[in-house]
């Protein structure tokens, strides 16, 4: 182990410096605030605005994704590729300095693109989607506030403006989960959702916390080009807190829970927030936090570790889910941990990871507007025991997911195929034993992904009809859904060769990120790897289709310890309610208990308080003033005794 | 028979104070004098304009630095920021106090000495104009709190306190409605307060006892002897520490700091909501403002002796407000915790070292008081035909009722929850950073921790408002009258602009960092 933990840092830092924005540049901060006027708007006009106000939401993102592609036209003509705006002293306190500024450069624009261009066609079909849903308009505002909150997190060019993007996600994610708030188990995957992420915003909080206390700045590019001179413990301690808050976002272990629940939405916000953008953030975070990552290799090897161990998490427990919604759910939490596995490994398989992201933000949406369609059409019906034969009745729905399917298993040609095998070869390319480690969990993670998709797809719309009682005839959705849906499966089919192809390229562009690394050599060859993983593919989709093409029963089977299991989150829950759920209760009643009880303890026989007066005023009261002088008389004792102790050199 | 020297004044030092003593003496005059009809608006607008004088007056002293009447009182950076903030806030719980049309006659009781209760007290209840008796009362404590934290030695400094202190015993006890709620919070407020007093004079007395002996100087209990007392004093260190722990647990009794914030919860439940507003951000603004110019100028020299103690008051405080926060079921008492756990980041604040502390701790509690006023403002518009209705159960469903104050409301518990572009979190940045610098992290890291706790209680009352049909028993939220939509405008403003940008007031308040000595 000893070779491997080495907190040396892992590749030299080249500097980084931002060009500053004018001509049109200067104006990308719209693409943040017309979402958000837009977001406005809809909520302070009230009803008034229910007739056309879905319209606006959809307007407001077709601007910006059109803006956003202009943008990226202008900066492909620049020499210095990342460009900042900054636009006034946001916090001036002393040494530290905060600004409201913003930045521009290759790895921003992807995620505009993507952000705006896949939340345009998201927008649209939701306009069909939620038309029988009163609350609709609220939901556009919403959504428009989640736009331009995720629009700030990737274009601000420090950590400060990072994490109010980050909070205003989560914000939105919290208010869109809820949405339908008369459903318990919606209320409840909202709180949970909020809480896990409080766990991961604390560690990012805290994180630019010490980014303060050492280096005295959060800007983008003065932070990189002082991490070297850190020590060893500080960058690693740095990373770790960064990447606490990447796993409550991207739902990584040990942060993973929330992200499957998360589904008691609407199902466009699924394919949104859940599955295209928020949950890349954290992917986000640790490719523009880079310099830090690549600073300590021990750092590398835990964000990789996460990874392949989320990756399996999400595959296992995804092949025991019955719920459509819920397998795309931790099929999502697999796939981001291909693209931590890509992050973790530095150099050149950043540009790979954030490729996968694309391509995954593609295809995911896809099939979640699918499974949305099938419920559309299926009575909102979401187990997938209870559909199949609906290839027939759902066409478009049924080609569509196809293509979305053989992109997630990797099949040659689809996008997935260009996107996540590259990963796998990475892994592979490492200089010791971990290389077999890791390179076999991707490797497994690629058959077990493609034997539980194909469950999923076989089991909805081929062998026979296994409907409730009460659906006739299902019917395809209307235009305004299929039409995305195909625009979405077309990027699902060609996106992916596009991308790997010109990202990686453009990606070098962005200051610090891609620096290829020389002189690893991956365990096995490259075409080795290349066979091996379309073999594992094409095995665990082939034994899906052996054991799932006549249908399954309707209701739950006996089964083995694994199944159980996976059907039980692998106990997560059971250790997150032992964990950090029973103490916190306890802890709450232990002072509730002291405050009430305790001190009143003391001085307990004592005839009533002092004020009398009538039973109902008496019960708002809870405590008398001689038990609050006694806690005051305790705490001074105290306070005189610790100074005395202080004094006698004890705590010194 | 030697001849007595006087010390000489400085008056126009010296003015804001006199303008606001000299309002609270010709208030009293106009309880005497003038007819009962006049006397709301006369008292009023006399409070309002002395409030005004002396803030101009404070202006006009912007970079005044020195120690008068004979070495009592310091007019000093942090002393006119702290005397400008304590005006401001003042003006804004005056306008409160004087509102009268969300409740016909006011907050305030007609008659204090009717028995509660009782058909008389009811009859009160009904509508009679509120005594009149609160505007001298509030300007009194006004006063006291700008010579409070103007005191540049303990015995000033302790008469001020009962010069602030008193009228707001009396001012609790005079809420209109739950009269015996009031009453109990009021001597509950005024026991306490007695007993803590007792503790802090004590303190003077140890303190006294320490400096004798300093060679070349009388024994004293200005701040520049007890400086110099610090560093090279013969006598034994027990008295200095005995002493600086009695007069912590003095001051850390008005900052509602644990464990002496037992009285906090049922004081702000029971006093008229104007009243708890008040106490809320200039008795805040007072108690902490002492509190600076004790430890920074002082005690300076045993920092590291103090340090540790109090900041283990410190996190106590934070998470004492934060936890407690969770079960309330009241508003007002929701916010008293609240309140409390901000004492604790104050405290953090407080215990940086240097200049940034200093002006983080100002920025803190200018911001806190803008917002924690707004909050009672609101509180003062949700009622029924009992008065307010402060219980939580009774807020569910407000967003369908009332989108626009609702909305309001939760933009207000979001800056307390620390939410980005709202003052909340400049300001807890403004006392975190300085903390962190100063090699406190472990206070910083209970602050992160205890705020993300103390975020859950204020999204449970956001979710209430706007995730819960509303019921029968949901009240209807009042017009507010001019007064009070002015106090409520002013305080979101602020919230906003210093959540936004909140650069100007940090440089001020970095420009006001320093004491004289």
């Amino acid at each position: 182990m000893g070779t491997i933990l080495t907190n040396a840092p892992a590749e030299p830092l080249g500097t980084v410096a931002y060009a500053t924005a004018d001509g049109l540049l200067g104006s990308v901060w719209l693409l943040v605030a017309i979402p958000l006027v837009s977001a406005a708007v809809l909520l302070l006009l009230g009803r008034r605005a229910d007739r056309w106000g879905h319209w606006l939401g959809v307007a407001a993102i077709g601007a910006a994704f059109v803006l956003g592609l202009t943008y990226f036209l202008q900066l492909r003509g620049l020499e210095n590729k990342s460009v900042e705006l900054s636009m006034w002293d946001f916090i001036t306190v002393g040494d530290l300095r905060v600004d409201f500024g913003l930045l521009f450069d290759p790895l921003a624009a992807v995620f505009v693109l993507l952000i705006t261009g896949v939340g345009f066609l998201i927008h649209l079909y939701a306009v069909e989607y939620m038309s029988h849903d009163t609350g609709r308009r609220r939901f556009f505002a919403y959504f428009n506030l989640f736009v331009a909150a995720m629009l700030l997190l990737v274009l601000g060019n420090n950590y400060v403006m990072l994490y109010f993007g980050w909070e205003g996600v989560g914000l939105a994610s919290y208010l869109l989960i809820s949405f339908w708030y008369e459903r318990p188990s919606a209320a409840t995957a909202g709180k949970k959702a909020f809480l896990m992420n409080r766990v991961g915003d604390a560690g990012l909080a805290i994180g630019i916390f010490i980014m303060f206390a050492t280096l005295g700045t959060t800007q983008y590019d003065e932070v990189f080009n002082s991490v070297g001179a850190l020590g060893a413990t500080t960058v690693l301690v740095l990373g770790l807190l960064l990447l606490l808050g990447a796993t409550g976002k991207s739902g990584q272990f040990p942060l993973q829970a929330w992200l499957p629940d998360a589904m008691e939405g609407p199902t466009p916000v699924s394919a949104l927030i859940h599955a295209a953008t928020m949950v890349t953030a954290g992917v986000y975070l640790i490719a523009r936090s880079n310099p830090i990552f690549s600073a300590n290799t021990t750092l590398q090897l835990v964000v990789v570790s996460v990874g392949a161990l989320t990756l399996l998490i999400g595959c296992v427990i995804g092949a025991a889910k019955d719920d459509i919604k819920r397998v795309l759910a931790w099929s999502t939490v697999s796939q981001i941990g291909y693209m931590f596995l890509g992050v973790g490994l530095g150099g050149g398989a950043y540009a790979l990871a954030i490729v996968h992201l694309l391509a995954h933000g593609f295809f995911k949406a896809n099939m979640f507007l699918g499974a949305g369609s099938v419920m559309h059409g299926m009575k909102d019906q979401v187990d997938i025991r209870r559909f199949g034969g609906l290839s027939k009745h759902m066409k478009i729905t049924w080609i569509t997911f196809m293509m979305g399917w053989l992109a997630i298993i990797g099949m040659f040609p689809f996008s997935g195929f260009f996107s996540k095998e590259p990963i796998i070869v990475a892994a592979f390319e490492r200089d010791d034993w971990t290389a077999w480690l890791f390179g076999m969990a991707a490797l497994l993670g690629a058959g077990l992904t493609a034997f539980y998709m194909t469950r999923l797809f076989v089991l909805t719309f081929h062998g026979p009809k296994r409907w409730t009682e009460d659906i006739e005839q299902p019917h395809e959705s209307p235009k305004l859904m299929t039409i995305p849906l195909i625009l979405l499966a077309a990027g699902s089919v060609g996106a992916g060769f596009l991308l790997a192809s010109s990202v990686p390229d453009w990606l070098t562009a962005t200051a610090g990120l891609g620096a290829q690394q020389e002189g690893h050599h991956a365990v096995l060859s490259h075409t080795v790897i290349t066979v091996l993983s379309l073999l594992v593919t094409v095995l665990g989709a082939g034994l899906a289709w052996f054991l799932f093409r006549n249908g399954t029963a309707t209701a739950p089977q006996p089964a083995g310890v694994l199944v159980t299991a996976a059907r039980k989150n692998l106990y997560t829950d059971a250790v997150n309610e032992a964990v950090f759920e029973k103490p916190g209760i306890f802890l709450t009643r232990a002072l509730v208990y002291l405050d009430n009880r305790g001190v009143d303890g003391l001085v307990n026989g004592l005839a009533a308080g002092i004020g009398g007066g009538s039973g109902r005023l008496r019960r708002l009261q809870t405590g008398f003033v001689r038990s609050y002088a006694t806690s005051i008389l305790t705490g001074a004792l105290l306070v005189v005794a610790a100074f005395l102790a202080v004094e006698a050199g004890w705590l010194a | 028979m030697t001849e007595l020297k006087l010390p000489s004044i400085d008056y126009a030092a010296l003015a804001p104070t006199l303008i606001m003593l000299g309002a609270a003496l010709l208030g009293v005059l106009v309880e005497a004098f003038v007819p009962r009809r006049l006397r709301h608006v006369v008292q009023l607008t006399m409070a309002l304009l002395a409030v005004l004088a002396a803030l101009t007056m404070v202006v006009l002293a912007a970079d005044e630095r020195k120690i008068t009447i004979g070495g009592a009182i310091a007019v000093d950076g942090p002393t006119l920021f702290l005397q400008g903030a304590i005006l401001v806030l003042a003006a804004m719980a005056l306008l409160l106090i004087g509102e009268r049309s969300v409740e016909r006659g006011g907050a305030f009781v007609a008659q204090a000495a009717v028995t509660a209760e009782s058909a008389d007290d009811r009859r009160q209840a009904e509508g009679k104009n509120g005594l009149t008796e609160v505007y001298p009362l509030t300007t009194f404590a006004i006063g006291g709190m700008l010579i409070f934290v103007a005191a540049n030695d303990l015995l000033t400094m302790f008469i001020a306190l009962e010069v602030f202190s008193l009228p707001l015993y009396l001012l609790c006890a005079l809420a209109r409605r739950r009269r015996l709620l009031s009453q109990e919070a009021a001597l509950k407020y005024f026991m306490l307060g007695a007993y803590a007093s007792a503790f802090f004079l004590f303190g003077v007395a140890l303190i006294y006892g320490f400096t004798s002996g300093v060679p070349g100087r009388p024994a004293g209990v200005d701040f520049a002897t007890i400086d110099a007392a610090v560093t090279n004093s013969p006598a034994s260190p027990v008295l200095l520490f005995a002493g600086m722990a009695l007069l912590a647990i003095g001051l850390l009794f008005k900052a509602a700091a644990a464990p002496f914030h037992v009285w906090t919860p049922d004081v702000y439940q029971g006093a008229p909501t104007p009243i708890t507003g008040f106490m809320a951000a200039c008795t805040k603004v007072a108690a902490f403002g002492a509190l600076l110019r004790v430890f920074h100028v002082a005690f300076d020299g045993a920092r590291w002796d103090f340090t540790p103690v109090l900041g283990v008051v410190a996190v106590l405080t934070m998470l004492v407000g934060a936890v407690l926060a969770v079960t309330q079921t009241d508003i007002k008492r929701l916010l008293a915790y609240s309140s409390i756990a901000n004492a604790g980041y104050l405290l953090v604040g407080v215990l940086a070292p240097g200049a940034d502390g200093i002006s983080g701790t100002m920025f803190y509690l200018v911001a806190y008081g803008f917002s924690v006023l707004a909050a009672f403002a609101v509180v003062t518009l949700v009622r029924d035909a009992d008065g307010e209705a402060t219980h939580l159960s009774r807020w569910a469903g407000l967003g369908r009722r009332s989108p626009f104050y609702a909305g309001i409301f939760t933009f207000i518990l979001l800056a307390f929850a620390g939410i980005p572009l709202t003052s909340g979190f400049t300001s807890k940045f403004a006392v975190f950073g300085p903390a962190l610098e100063g090699g406190q992290a472990w206070l910083v890291i209970a602050g992160v921790l205890t705020s993300m706790v103390l975020a859950f209680p204020y999204l449970r009352v956001v979710v209430m408002m706007w995730l819960s049909e509303p019921g029968e028993s949901t009240p209807t939220v009042a017009v507010p009258g001019g007064l009070t939509s002015a106090a409520l405008m002013i305080g979101v403003l602020a919230t906003l602009v210093l959540g936004v940008a909140p650069a100007p007031l940090l440089d001020l308040a970095t420009g006001a960092a320093e004491f004289v000595r």
